[in-house]
């Protein structure tokens, strides 16, 4: 055998990733009876972010039920195994031999798999310190949620005494679950917005019980500490700096696709999401090449991710049943203080995106705003939206004005005011 | 074999005792093992190229650039051919990209002859003067205003951490006792031998190597010397993602000034691309961290060299303290009477001159005495594949389908897989760290900075270090 031997193979669908958004894609095609779909994941058990997240809350959406996070794993797994989907993990794919022909890396060896639509659901990541460019010396005890919840609840292994949390969205908090069940304290939680992003229950539950200082409009300026974590400055908006005592920071939320294989691939990806751009049916720019779930929109609930699986099963079908590949052909844009938009293609006359609305990220609270959604200087919605929306939270626009756009026109932009 | 990290040293009086297991360090000690000299290698951290060398800007230099006629140009032109010849056969990642000093005004535009006949003065006689279009066309991602360059096209960009852990393993292989965890104290020296407190007993020696790097200065004064003073100067270094490697062909470098080297574009060995150094003198030689002002300067910078390389991710920060001195050579001197060599003020070049220094201090140490004995052959080092210019285990069907370990993939961004994991820390010389595991295998240096691998790397760590503890008990 020569070094680069490969076996080579074909199937109807690869999915890559088995968290809730592939496995449930995979489900649903098996289940209509596509007969080879097979679902690839590079860790070693299937199951996704969920597997570490020991919390509540999951399944409400698509299962309407309450679960863990390990519990909601285990029933979509079994759901795509038992619908007759092929699931294989410890397999990493890494890169791609030609378009809808992915090249893989598994402990029994290398392979190359052809399928006729390949769905990329690699989900997303949180920006490490690195990428938010925190200065300061380089010490151990530096975290992101996603390391911090696999340390405490896939190994158990010891994360420090004193933490500071950096984030106050809904994945902060649920690092503090997971540090106080490693025993550390929480000294403190930190964010660069005016107040926290979740739940005023949730945050007023764990406030009470652990009664940490929530310090907002702030910034860390500095690590310091010689082989482990010492302690971080912060600095107030108004030029206050304080200096905090702590041997761990968990930096959580901040979140980006784990785009690899798609932009490895040439797959254009939309400016604001870092994601695939991708249109209502789950379409890239790429013939054949579907994404799900948190790569296209960093970050949604574990829900949200399986009913986007759900959906797109649907537009596969229709792939897979021979009809031509044309994404929805007006891009989105979406302008400041608006971060992104999802879905950023749409193509009028075309099916309704995932639960008849598009989801939007801004970059600081907007009271009540007016959401203008416009094509080539041609209002096409104005709306304004009953709540406060919030930074790192949902917010939905309705899909109804997709129709009124014009499919030869220029791009369509949303403006929050 | 002997690698200690813990317990008292041995009771032996060595040959020569080197102080500093950096680049230039494990260098000396890899040169003199190919004699039969019973030979000390010391080091106050836990592990080899853990103050200055592992913070370099990672470039093989020609010496192009170097004071003619100063030991440094001459010591970089040799062990650029040495180290060349060394990391073909040892398997250290370099790639040959060349260089292009790129000038942005009409005054650098003006300094390019000089250059070119300055290189010529060091030996080096292939440069040449590109146009402006000539440069676009080499690098269509610089920003405007690119006026031409000179181009160097055996400059290349190297793995310091193998090239240093390289050499640690042939010498010890050899025969050389490495002691970590070992800082030198106070040292006495009589007729015929030093005396080297450290926290781990006496360490005896009849000849001593000073490569003490940032801490040079302190143990030349120890042996009453005072020739030179070194005032760390911090580099602050920022890696971007490996989708901006795509972006950059060359060492991009910028045309030297009375203030310094300047800021340089260079891509890694590892498939990112480094922007960097800062170059500020401070007084603290442990003061490795990275600060908001050089991290805003560089990326100021940046944007103007390669606006969209600032558009690309960031992998990680570093800061790495190099050891200048009030002179503009290297401070490599021999005291006979003292049997004393003292290897100082090697600033970055250190890395490609690392053999050629060694070589040199053989030859002091044969000027104060030392009897070096026949040379004799010293078995070869094969180093890891970490580098993306050959196939890496992950690749590689023959490897897998030896040992599935090659197979599974444990950190996703680098693609290291758990074969290559266990292969270092059962290594000749293994990580004390997560940080050492990191450098020899790139585990947990990539995009996500752990968030899908940091719990896996570490339980891996974890288990094959107990498992050594345990081993050490039951002895």
């Amino acid at each position: 055998m020569t070094p680069t031997d490969r076996i080579h193979r074909t199937v109807d669908v690869l999915v890559i990733g088995a968290g809730p958004a592939g496995l449930a894609v995979a489900a649903r095609l098996a289940a209509a009876g596509v007969e080879r779909v097979e679902v690839l994941d590079r860790e070693q058990r299937a199951g996704g972010i969920p597997r570490h997240c020991h919390h509540t809350g999951f399944g409400l959406r698509d299962l309407r039920r309450m679960m863990t996070g390990p519990d909601y794993a285990r029933h979509h797994i079994a759901a795509a195994v038992r619908a007759g989907a092929v699931l294989r993990t410890g397999v990493t794919a890494t890169g791609w031999a030609a378009p809808r022909t992915v090249d893989l890396t598994g402990p029994a060896g290398l392979e190359r798999i052809t399928a006729t639509a390949v769905v990329l659901a690699t989900g997303a990541r949180e920006r490490p310190r690195s990428a938010r460019l925190v200065p300061g010396t380089r010490p151990a005890g530096v975290l992101t949620t996603g390391q911090l919840q696999q340390a405490v609840h896939l190994h158990g292994q010891d994360v420090g005494r004193r933490a500071v949390i950096v984030g106050a969205e809904p994945v902060s908090y649920s690092a503090v679950a997971t540090l106080r069940q490693a025993g550390a304290e929480v000294v403190a939680m930190v964010t660069d917005q005016p107040r926290h992003q979740t739940h005023p229950a949730r945050h007023l539950g764990t406030r009470l019980r652990h009664g940490f200082p929530l310090v907002t409009d702030a910034t860390v300026t500095e690590l310091t500490g010689s082989g482990r974590l010492e302690s971080l400055r912060l600095r107030h908006r108004d030029g206050r700096t304080a200096a905090v005592g702590c041997d761990t920071v968990v930096f959580t939320g901040d979140w980006i696709p784990d785009h690899e294989l798609a932009r490895s691939a040439g797959i254009a990806l939309d400016p604001g999401t870092r994601g695939p751009a991708a249109d209502a049916e789950f379409r890239t720019g790429q013939p054949g090449v579907f994404a799900v779930g948190n790569l296209l929109h960093p970050v949604e609930t574990a829900d949200i991710a399986a009913l986007d699986g759900r959906c797109a099963a649907g537009p596969v079908l229709r792939h897979l049943a021979g009809r031509p590949w044309a994404p929805g052909p007006l891009p989105v844009r979406v302008e400041a203080p608006l971060l992104w938009v999802w879905p950023n293609r749409v193509a009028p006359h075309g099916p309704p995106p995932p639960r008849g609305r598009l989801i939007l990220r801004t970059a600081g609270f907007l009271t009540r705003p007016v959401l203008t959604v416009s094509q080539d200087g041609r209002t096409l919605h104005r709306g304004r939206l009953p709540r406060t929306v919030a930074p790192n939270r949902p917010c939905h626009l309705s899909a109804d004005w997709i129709d009124r756009a014009d499919a030869h026109g220029g791009p369509v932009r949303i403006t929050a005011g | 074999m002997t690698v200690t990290t813990t317990g008292d040293l041995p009771d032996e009086v060595y040959d020569v005792a080197i102080v500093g297991a950096g680049v230039v360090g494990t260098a000396i000690a890899r040169e003199l093992a190919r004699y039969r000299l019973r030979i000390a290698l010391v080091e106050a951290s836990d592990d080899v190229g853990n103050g200055t060398s592992k913070a370099n800007t990672a470039i093989l230099h020609t010496g192009f650039d170097a004071t003619p006629g100063t030991l440094e140009s001459r010591l970089v032109r040799e062990g650029y051919q040495l180290l060349t010849a060394y990391a073909a056969e040892t398997g250290i990642p370099l790639e040959p990209l060349g260089a292009l000093l790129v000038a942005w005004d009409a005054e650098q535009l003006a300094a390019l002859p000089a250059l070119a006949e300055k290189a010529a003065r060091n030996g080096y006689d292939r440069t040449s003067i590109l146009d402006a279009d000539a440069v676009r066309a080499r690098e269509p991602h610089l920003g405007p205003g690119v006026l031409g360059a000179l181009d160097v096209p055996g400059e290349s960009i190297i793995c310091p951490w193998t090239t240093t852990l390289a050499y640690a393993t042939q010498a010890v292989r050899a025969g050389v006792a490495l002691h970590l965890n070992c800082p030198a104290g106070a040292i006495t020296t009589d007729a015929h031998h030093h005396q080297i407190a450290t926290p781990r007993g006496l360490l005896r020696t009849r000849h001593l190597v000073n490569a003490a790097g940032l801490y040079s200065d302190e143990i030349n004064r120890r042996l009453g010397h005072r020739e030179f003073t070194v005032t760390p100067r911090r580099g602050q270094l920022i890696v971007f993602d490996k989708f901006a490697r795509g972006l950059v062909d060359h060492i991009l470098l910028p045309v030297p000034t009375a203030l310094g080297k300047g800021v340089l574009v260079a891509p890694t060995v590892y498939g990112n691309v480094m922007l960097g150094p800062t170059a500020e003198d401070l007084d603290d030689k442990t003061a490795t961290g990275s600060s908001a002002d050089g991290l805003a300067s560089l990326r100021e910078k940046g944007a103007r060299i390669m606006p969209r390389l600032l558009e690309e991710e960031v992998t990680a920060v570093y800061a790495g303290l190099r050891a200048a001195t009030e002179h503009g050579d290297y401070q490599i001197h021999a005291d006979p009477d003292r049997r004393y060599v003292a290897v100082g003020g090697i600033r970055s070049t250190g890395l490609t001159a690392s053999m050629a220094i060694a070589a040199h201090v053989a030859g002091l140490l044969a000027d104060c005495g030392l009897d070096l004995g026949p040379e004799r052959e010293i078995e070869p080092v094969r180093m890891p594949t970490i580098g993306e210019a050959f196939p890496r285990p992950y690749q590689r069907a023959d490897l897998i389908a030896a040992d599935p370990a090659y197979g599974t993939v444990v950190c996703h961004c680098e693609r290291v897989t758990r074969g290559e994991i266990r292969d270092a820390l059962t290594a000749t010389v293994p990580p004390a760290s997560l940080d050492g595991l990191r450098r020899r295998t790139r585990a947990l240096g990539g995009r996500c900075q752990g968030f899908f691998c940091g719990a896996a790397v570490r339980a891996q760590f974890e288990e094959a270090t107990t498992a050594e503890d345990r081993t050490e008990a039951r002895r």
